[in-house]
């Protein structure tokens, strides 16, 4: 808050403000939600130095070359970051007040992100298939729990998309509501931006490995 | 046929009427205390007809002075547990020599120490310090509440149902013997089959969810809810302590949550993250909790370093010395506190270099805490003092402090660890600096702010004694440790070899002794003010001649703290108010918008502790219904749009016309 506080010369101080401007109602949720975003971040960092430093201990298993499947890896990929744009054109319809477009939109972006699950889950299936299980190194420990701790962040994204779907539809685009979509938008792009990581470091690097 | 016991065991999971520790005599005399003195209380509340009450004016409260005041009684009460452990394992320690084995046996003991750090450090310190802050800092800064009301009551019932799971497993299964940490492969499912570890990884997955959020949110609201005027360089320096201790929880906790759920990984599903096998490594584990470990430490100490400063700069009736210089000293330490965490495992063996500059990070911590400690002093130097119950603990806490710091730079000198490491001489350090630093400093906090939230201050005669009893129970207790730590003793020993030991250990238990004695002063001293106060009562809300904004407003504080905020020209506000002739307003009240109670965060808390419950003992029933309810509460609470309403004018201008008409009889 910044209030221009000067004191003039001779003048005697005031010492309270006499007309409240009330603090707009969720005046701290950017920032908090902003500041919750970098510790789950933190909790991504954890993972991703655990799988740096267990990611090449294969015991003897099975190592990325013998199981990734880029081309489909880089199909998942596609997914997730174009529900990341269609989630920016739902923002982009919020800020013009239709509440029919932002919907599809909406929509559209869960769509995505169910693909995208889908074909981590037909991934997962796949390798568990082979014998490549968590279970089965520290390597597969490690990839397994960092790419399905994002998994489950997709997940969890999936049902807070559906609830404020349900809300928008009942409620319409009221400030609570843009305020929430916008938590909400942070938080897709920010899973995008992990997943850029994980793509990377995890699936592109492992590969040269 | 039909079996009955797979029955019990789809219901109760590992559950048998073998986990309740019924062998166990100690144990059993404790839970037949316990349950007498829960019931008494629970009778009391019932009687006196106040489950209402408690239920529509504390435990659904969205205030975070009502919150605070949870914090601190959750604190008081676990404090009592844990040093139920403390005096035990001195118990035993003093007689278990020639031959004798004392009166625990190796599983019990081994989780009477594993309970006592972890109840001291999560669910007494945390909630004590989360507890100050929680009450002071938005008073401090003028504002009418945290920047997110009904996450906070949330973030409480969350430390408190880990600490209900703690409890929990006193007499149902048994604790973790791993010590407080609990590294693998001890930790892991091999060494530990038993429930004991995750009672430990789910007391403090539920509980670090709450100091996670509690975290945020005391951050958002010193950033974005100070008085107008109040600049950054003008806060007090309990807010800014407290500003840096809360970016230490959220950039630490979540490393604590990520460790503690592979570790659980480990222990369930079978992955191979700190086992000795299939690329496993047990070291990983060891740095990724000290990496949360370390800047614990800090995340204790800071809010006690800010209570000092304030205690200090009060009473000897001037400005602190050194702002400047003591805001820049936090936030070294802050920063510093993320590179020294492998000083607490030199003994890993990551080489000469490695070693080197985390001991040399180490020592370097010490120069911004010097800094401080001369900035006390020569804000003492010269001033009037006052030798209140306050500033006695604050000097007490500088002499302590100052040789804990001592012994941990010595501590930090790596081939000397490789002496010291896991002897008495480093239990005998962290207690040195935890007790003569953290809970010096709580007690001093408690002292100084206990009349701004009742409006009484507390009886000086207890405090004193009470005081007495814990500076020289602690020197008697703890230096022995230093003496055996020299002499090689390492930690967590049960039974002892060597005669010429034992008289040592003998004036540590008579040191724990004499802090028993200081913690039921202490709490004599809270019972006697009670009854005593009416002739303790402060009707001025300013009964140390206060320099900052909290000692602004009445004693007890109004639901909306200030009737109108406050604007704010220099460092210690109120001081500078008073000075220049600040005058009370007495008319043209507004309504003032506040957030309603909610039920919310108790549900949401009560089912996280019952889906830990159910994780615990394999009861998947019960977790998996109540994570579903989790969910289905946690939604169902977005559909409420009407979180808030107004205090009318003319209540305001009511509650106000009351307080001016007590300062006219006052003075």
């Amino acid at each position: 808050m910044t209030v221009a506080v000067t004191l003039s010369k001779g003048a005697a101080p005031v010492f309270h403000l006499e007309d409240e401007h009330a603090h707009a109602e969720g005046g701290s949720t950017m920032l908090g939600f902003w500041i919750y975003l970098m510790s789950d971040c933190l909790i991504f960092a954890i993972l991703f130095a655990t799988y740096g430093v267990l990611g090449s201990n294969y015991a003897a298993g099975p190592a990325p070359k013998d199981l990734f499947d880029l081309p489909l890896v880089a199909v998942n990929t596609s997914m997730l970051l174009l529900s990341s744009i269609t989630y920016g054109f739902a923002m982009l319809t919020m800020v013009k007040g239709r509440v029919g477009a932002t919907q599809a939109w909406l929509a559209v972006t869960g769509l995505f992100g169910l693909a995208f699950i889908g074909i981590e889950l037909y991934e997962f299936a796949h390798m568990i298939h082979e014998g490549a299980t968590p279970q089965r190194s520290a390597f597969l420990s490690s990839f397994f729990t960092l790419v399905g701790t994002h998994g489950l962040h997709v997940t969890f994204g999936l049902v807070w998309l559906a609830t404020l779907m349900g809300q928008v539809a009942r409620y319409g685009l009221i400030e609570a509501n843009r305020r929430r979509l916008m938590c909400l938008s942070m938080f897709w792009h920010f899973l995008d931006v992990i997943w850029i990581g994980v793509f990377t470091f995890v699936y592109l690097m492992g590969m040269l490995r | 046929m039909f079996d009955t016991s797979a029955i019990a065991k789809a219901i109760f999971g590992r559950l048998t009427w073998e986990s309740l520790p019924l062998h166990e005599p100690i144990v059993v005399a404790t839970f037949v205390v316990v349950a007498i003195g829960g019931l008494a209380l629970l009778g009391a509340v019932t009687y006196f007809r106040l489950w209402g009450y408690l239920w529509r004016e504390w435990f659904t409260t969205v205030d975070h002075k009502r919150i605070g005041i949870m914090y601190m009684v959750l604190g008081i009460v676990m404090l009592l547990r844990g040093f139920a452990d403390a005096i035990m394992m001195r118990l035993q320690q003093a007689i278990a020599f020639n031959g004798s084995e004392g009166y625990l046996n190796a599983h019990h003991y081994d989780q009477v120490f594993t309970a006592h750090g972890v109840i001291m450090i999560f669910f007494v310190a945390m909630p004590l310090v989360t507890g100050l802050m929680n009450y002071v800092v938005p008073l401090q800064i003028g504002a009418r509440d945290v920047s997110f009301p009904f996450l906070n009551n949330f973030s409480f019932w969350m430390t408190a149902g880990g600490a209900v799971l703690v409890m929990m497993s006193l007499f149902i299964g048994e604790f973790a013997r791993t010590g407080w940490l609990a590294y693998p492969p001890l930790s892991n499912i091999g060494y530990s089959p038993d429930v004991g570890v995750d009672y430990y990884i789910w007391a403090l997955q539920v509980a670090g969810v709450g100091t996670t959020l509690s975290g945020i949110n005391l951050i958002c609201t010193i950033v974005k809810l100070r008085a107008p005027g109040m600049t950054m360089m003008k806060m007090p320096v309990f807010t800014w302590t407290s500003l840096c201790t809360n970016v230490l929880i959220v950039a630490s906790f979540p490393v604590l949550t990520a460790v503690l759920a592979l570790l659980s990984l480990d222990r369930y599903i079978g992955t191979n993250f700190f086992t000795n096998d299939f690329g496993g490594n047990p070291m990983m584990y060891v740095n990724l909790i000290w990496i949360w470990g370390h800047p614990e430490v800090y995340i204790l100490i800071l809010p006690a370093f800010g209570i000092f400063s304030e205690v200090t700069s009060t009473f000897s009736g001037k400005r602190l010395f050194g702002y400047t210089s003591m805001v820049y000293a936090t936030v070294v330490i802050t920063i510093l506190s993320y590179l020294v965490w492998l000083h607490h495992f030199f003994t890993m063996g990551s080489g000469a270099s490695v070693n080197s500059f985390f001991g040399i990070t180490t020592m370097i911590i010490s120069i911004p805490t010097g800094a401080k400690i001369f900035n006390w002093l020569f804000t003492m130097y010269r001033g009037r003092i006052r030798f209140e119950l306050p500033m006695m603990w604050t000097i007490a806490f500088m002499l302590t402090f100052v040789i804990g710091g001592m012994t941990g730079v010595l501590l930090a000198v790596p081939p000397a660890d490789f002496v010291l490491h896991n002897s008495l001489f480093l239990v005998a350090h962290f207690h040195n600096v935890i007790i003569g630093g953290v809970l010096f400093g709580l007690f001093a906090g408690i002292a100084y702010w206990f009349p701004k939230a009742f409006g009484f201050k507390l009886d000086p005669f207890w405090g004193k004694l009470s005081f007495w009893f814990w500076v020289v129970g602690f020197y008697l207790a703890f230096m022995p440790l230093y003496v055996l730590g020299l002499m090689g003793v390492t930690r967590r020993l049960r039974v002892f070899d060597d005669p010429s030991l034992q008289i040592w250990f003998v004036i540590a238990g008579i040191g724990a002794f004499l802090i028993l004695l200081g913690i039921v002063a202490f709490l004599v001293q809270i019972a006697v003010s009670v009854l005593r106060r009416e002739s303790l009562r402060d009707v001025t809300g300013d009964p140390w001649d206060g320099r900052t904004l909290e000692w602004a407003t009445s004693s007890p504080p109004a639901d909306y703290n200030f009737a109108f905020t406050p604007v704010v020209y220099d460092n210690d506000a109120w001081w500078d108010m008073k000075r220049r002739g600040y005058r009370r307003p007495l008319a043209n009240f507004k309504p003032i918008h506040m957030p309603s109670n909610t039920a919310t965060g108790i549900v949401l808390a009560g089912l996280s502790t019952a889906l830990g419950f159910g994780l615990i003992w394999y009861m998947w029933w019960l977790a998996a219904a109540s994570f579903v309810a989790l969910l289905a509460v946690a939604i169902g609470h977005t559909f409420n749009y009407h979180r808030d309403f107004h205090i009318p004018a003319d209540e305001v201008a009511q509650a106000e016309g009351a307080r001016t008409r007590l300062l006219a009889a006052g003075t």
